[in-house]
């Protein structure tokens, strides 16, 4: 080996348009070495990763700065298919694998060996006859380097996931020459067995020779596989470490950090100890990409309680569930009252409302003004708003008028009136507008999904200080999920964290960022001191 | 690994087989119920089912390879079939008969049914998952160009010197065009009138045939020993079974009006390893890869828009092709019509025979297009004898046809969600 790093990424900066989502960032990967990246949602993990692999995405937004060196020379990767030519290989999330496909058909996907024939001698390479021995031959080898022995001549349907991902493995390292492989949170769909395997995959890996950029949010994995960290936050480099000068405590406080102020401060108070209002046992809830998978939950009478986790651990699942928008199953009851799941009427029949984080799909008639939109699920649900006339049974846009001037005065939307559509409105102001059509529901418990995302900061403080009112001066309790942090801790009276489907802990909000980065990472502040203090 | 993925072993489950296979049992229960009803000999039905099968095997069979490539059923073979009769239409005019006749109309399809078909997968490659209703649109469309370039542009800015294959009196090509107009001698049986066998004779010339290829393979070593001398073994079986008298009188009875047109069958037959051999190329597996997934051939660097280009200009040339041997076989054809149905009457065939439009085998198309025109044979004798009126048998089989396409649509959907359940079942 000529250079002394496979890959050096040097002072990397990305913008799309105004807003910075990489700046000044470094990485550095010997060859052989396992070295993780760790990172909060949008702290930058993906769009280095694009940069690496030269996705369209980059250079259709203007391209980047820094340089990228591959074995010590600089390189323009131009496209995924050219990072493939210079060795470098994506373990994906989401398999890449095609189901009515043999194992070998889908390793040697697209590199298929052939014998040519009489036709491919006249018409080109691609008619050339597939050559099944020669492919199943390597395909065996290269499952038999990550240790299974699953049949080569499988197909694909039907197997189980944890199968998937090493048949993934075994197509990036079949391929030549490759010198460095990405793993993007492989171990998110194993099993704890599978997940030990494959890390003791990835080292025999590591040990041939073939650096490994591992992306996952599982702490104790790091510290189990990793040699070095390259730990980012809010799209700067926070620090590098190597494996042996670090805790898990320590990586967990370097990857949430403090962001910048609060923009709200809600007075301290002892979070309220009252009746229950909502009491959620084993839901299961089957959202793509938001999977809840089991969990039990105690909400207390006029309390805001925060839902905290990394993107795709199930936080969104849980009032999408509850709400019945996606497929759930386990026991809810609100104020004492069983409630059917699957039934979307008939939860918000029952008095619950939410504000969904999806805001242009599921939350507002983007071409329908504001003040149809602010009573429309009031009008559907409850039959409000509505007069006789004569036989027929119309809108009353007296009373609909007047709730909009109301809703648009007290949440301060900014608009030409209440017949703007709410398509031409800006981010904050269309938020503003669904906890309108929330409240004209006059609810008894309010779901927020990501109330301030992709809102600017001012918005951001009217929202929380909305939310804040209506819980002080109202008693209403209201649920907040969100994937910022320093919200969730500014108003929440408790924070629950989700990780993998699952309830991790409640954590209070002056609880230590270490504490909040363990438990986004799965493991429970509590338990592991005592395991840290074991070790140390 | 130590524990390995459970193979569950295939059991033959009566409930699956029905669901999996519904319409294909549905038409033989139709086909052997009107059979009952159309008084109709055997003989005949034999004798009508081989010239019709022979007539629109190829045109079903071009289907197969958009259905692999994940394009459905391209109804735009309607398309292919107007490039065919432009060509026929031009070798009548210039007069040029019998096989040479054939082969030229063949070689001026190539050109025109692959613009065409170029064409229509540029189209499709901008609707991605419309491309079914795209196809069929497509061809409406398409027929609106060629009625165009029939009346207006044939026979009026590029005059047509040949007699009857312009309106007299008026302009515009003639409605029916006969394949003998020229005077020198007809397109008709260009291809069917090369070589005809009685079907006992047939049935010899497949068997050597057969017996060859197996000996061929097993000298090249590439066919299993087992499977080989299976095959030997049977074919072997089966002409001596021929030589006692009681069975080949049986049979030649049976089949007494029947001729095979040799060469017909044989291309179609030379269609079935095409589609074969080039789904076990590297090209093939392209398709195959488009067709299951078209985000994860992407990843893996295949064009896919290429890809799926070259599957529709294939099977537009194909069923241009196929056009061309239903043409010669009926010796005239309606100008302004007997494209209109192809694709539509195609499809339902090959969904008959058990494909969908995910899946589809050359077995299936050819047992599709048995059982269609089984169908259509038998329908109006069958409605004839039974309500008095044959027009209820024509009306039964064109609302049977698109009742067939409608259904396979609605069982895909419907194996879709049936397969999520199970997979949530499954978990649970």
């Amino acid at each position: 080996m000529s250079a002394e790093y496979v890959l050096e990424m040097k002072n990397i900066t990305k913008r799309y348009g105004e807003n910075t989502v990489l700046s000044d960032v470094s990485l550095s990967v010997r060859p052989g070495e396992i070295h993780a990246l760790l990172g909060e949602n949008g702290a930058g993990k993906s769009t280095l990763m694009n940069v690496l692999f030269g996705m369209p995405v980059i250079h259709s937004t203007g391209g980047f700065e820094g340089q990228v060196l591959i074995d010590g020379e600089e390189t323009h990767v131009a496209s995924p298919h050219d990072a493939m030519l210079k060795g470098i290989g994506m373990v994906h999330q989401e398999f890449m694998l095609l189901p009515g496909f043999t194992v070998t058909e889908n390793i040697k996907l697209n590199r298929e060996i052939t014998t040519p024939n009489l036709f491919s001698r006249i018409l080109g390479k691609n008619l050339k006859t597939l050559d099944m021995g020669s492919m199943s031959h390597d395909a065996r080898k290269a499952l038999d380097s990550v240790g299974m022995n699953i049949d080569e001549y499988t197909k694909i349907h039907g197997m189980p996931v944890g199968y998937m991902q090493f048949v993934e493995i075994a197509r990036e390292i079949d391929k030549k020459g490759v010198k460095l492989l990405v793993f993007d949170e492989p171990t998110a769909v194993l099993t704890e067995s599978e997940a030990t395997q494959l890390i003791s995959v990835m080292e025999q890996i590591a040990a041939s020779g073939i650096a490994i950029i591992f992306i996952t949010h599982r702490l104790d994995e790091v510290a189990a596989a990793a040699n070095s960290i390259t730990i980012l936050r809010d799209g700067k480099l926070a620090a590098v470490r190597k494996a042996e000068d670090t805790t898990i405590t320590d990586l967990a406080e370097l990857m949430i950090g403090r962001k910048g102020e609060a923009v709200v401060e809600a007075d301290s108070r002892p979070a309220p100890q009252g009746n229950i209002a909502m009491k959620i046992r084993d839901l299961y809830v089957d959202m793509p990409g938001e999977e809840v998978k089991g969990i039990s939950l105690d909400v207390h009478e006029g309390e805001i309680l925060g839902i905290g986790g990394l993107a795709g651990q199930g936080k969104l699942g849980i009032s999408n569930g509850i709400m019945s928008l996606y497929e759930s199953s386990g026991s809810v009851e609100l104020f004492g009252e069983p409630l059917t799941l699957g039934n979307a009427k008939s939860a918000l029949h029952s008095g619950i409302a939410m504000v969904s984080e999806d805001r242009k799909g599921v939350g507002l008639l983007l071409d329908q003004s504001i003040e149809d939109n602010i009573v429309f699920t009031a009008m559907q649900i409850k039959g409000e708003y509505l007069r006789w006339y004569g036989p027929l049974r119309l809108k009353d846009a007296k009373a609909v008028r007047g709730i909009a001037d109301q809703m648009i005065k007290d949440l301060d939307i900014r608009c030409f009136g209440p017949t703007q559509h709410t398509g031409t409105l800006s981010g904050g102001n269309q938020q503003k507008v669904c906890i309108a059509r929330a409240l004209a529901m006059n609810p008894r418990f309010l779901f927020v999904s990501e109330p301030t995302r992709g809102i600017d900061i001012g918005a951001k403080k009217l929202v929380l200080e909305t939310l804040l009112k209506l819980n002080r001066e109202q008693g209403m309790t209201i649920v907040m999920i969100s994937s910022e942090l320093q919200e969730l801790r500014s108003i929440s009276d408790r924070i629950a964290i989700i990780s993998e489907g699952k309830l991790v802990d409640i954590l209070s909000p002056n609880a230590s960022d270490a504490d909040f980065g363990l438990a986004m990472s799965g493991i429970k502040p509590s338990e592991h001191k005592e395991k840290g203090d074991g070790n140390a | 690994m130590d524990k390995q993925v459970n193979t569950n072993k295939k059991q033959f489950e009566f409930g699956t087989f029905m669901r999996n296979n519904a319409v294909t049992v549905m038409f033989v229960v139709l086909c052997i119920v009107c059979m009952c009803f159309s008084g109709q000999s055997i003989q005949y039905v034999l004798y009508e089912m081989f010239s019709r099968l022979s007539r629109n095997a190829f045109i079903v069979l071009a289907l197969i390879i958009p259905i692999v490539a994940g394009m459905g059923i391209n109804f735009a073979i309607t398309i292919g079939a107007m490039a065919a009769q432009i060509s026929v239409l031009w070798c009548i005019e210039w007069n040029i008969v019998g096989i040479p006749g054939f082969l030229l109309a063949m070689a001026m399809t190539v050109p025109l049914a692959s613009i065409f078909g170029f064409l229509i997968g540029k189209l499709l490659n901008k609707m991605k998952g419309q491309e079914m209703i795209g196809g069929l649109i497509l061809g409406y469309f398409a027929n609106g160009l060629y009625q165009l370039l029939f009346l207006f542009i044939f026979g009026n800015l590029i005059p047509l010197k040949t007699p009857g294959l312009v309106i007299k009196g008026s302009t515009g090509v003639a409605n029916t065009i006969s394949l003998d107009l020229g005077g020198k001698g007809t397109l008709k049986y260009a291809l069917d009138g090369i070589w005809n066998l009685s079907f006992l004779e047939a049935i010899y010339v497949v068997l050597a045939v057969l017996i060859l290829l197996t000996v061929f393979q097993m000298l090249r070593k590439r066919i299993k020993l087992e499977k080989a001398f299976t095959i030997l073994g049977c074919s072997v079986a089966l002409i001596c079974l021929f030589q006692v008298s009681t069975i080949s009188n049986f049979i030649n009875n049976l089949f007494a009006l029947t001729k095979v047109p040799m060469v017909t069958f044989m291309v179609v037959g030379l269609l079935c390893l095409f589609n074969n051999a080039l789904l076990g190329t590297r090209l093939g597996q392209q398709f195959r890869a488009v067709g299951q997934n078209r985000t994860v051939a992407n990843a893996s660097g295949i064009n896919v828009d290429r890809v799926r280009l070259i599957a529709i200009m294939i099977s537009t040339v194909l069923a241009g092709w196929g056009q061309l041997i239903f043409v010669q076989n009926m010796g005239s054809f309606q100008t302004y019509g007997a494209h209109e149905q192809v694709g539509l009457y195609a499809g339902a065939a090959i969904l008959v025979g058990g494909a969908s439009i995910r899946k589809a085998t050359n077995g299936q198309a050819i047992l599709g297009c048995i059982l269609f025109h089984l169908l259509f044979l038998v329908a109006p004798p069958a409605a004839n004898s039974i309500f008095g009126d044959a027009a209820i048998g024509e009306y039964f089989r064109v609302f049977i046809s698109y009742g067939v396409i409608a259904m396979a649509l609605v069982m895909h959907a419907w194996s879709g969600i049936q397969k999520k359940k199970k997979q949530k079942a499954a978990k649970a």
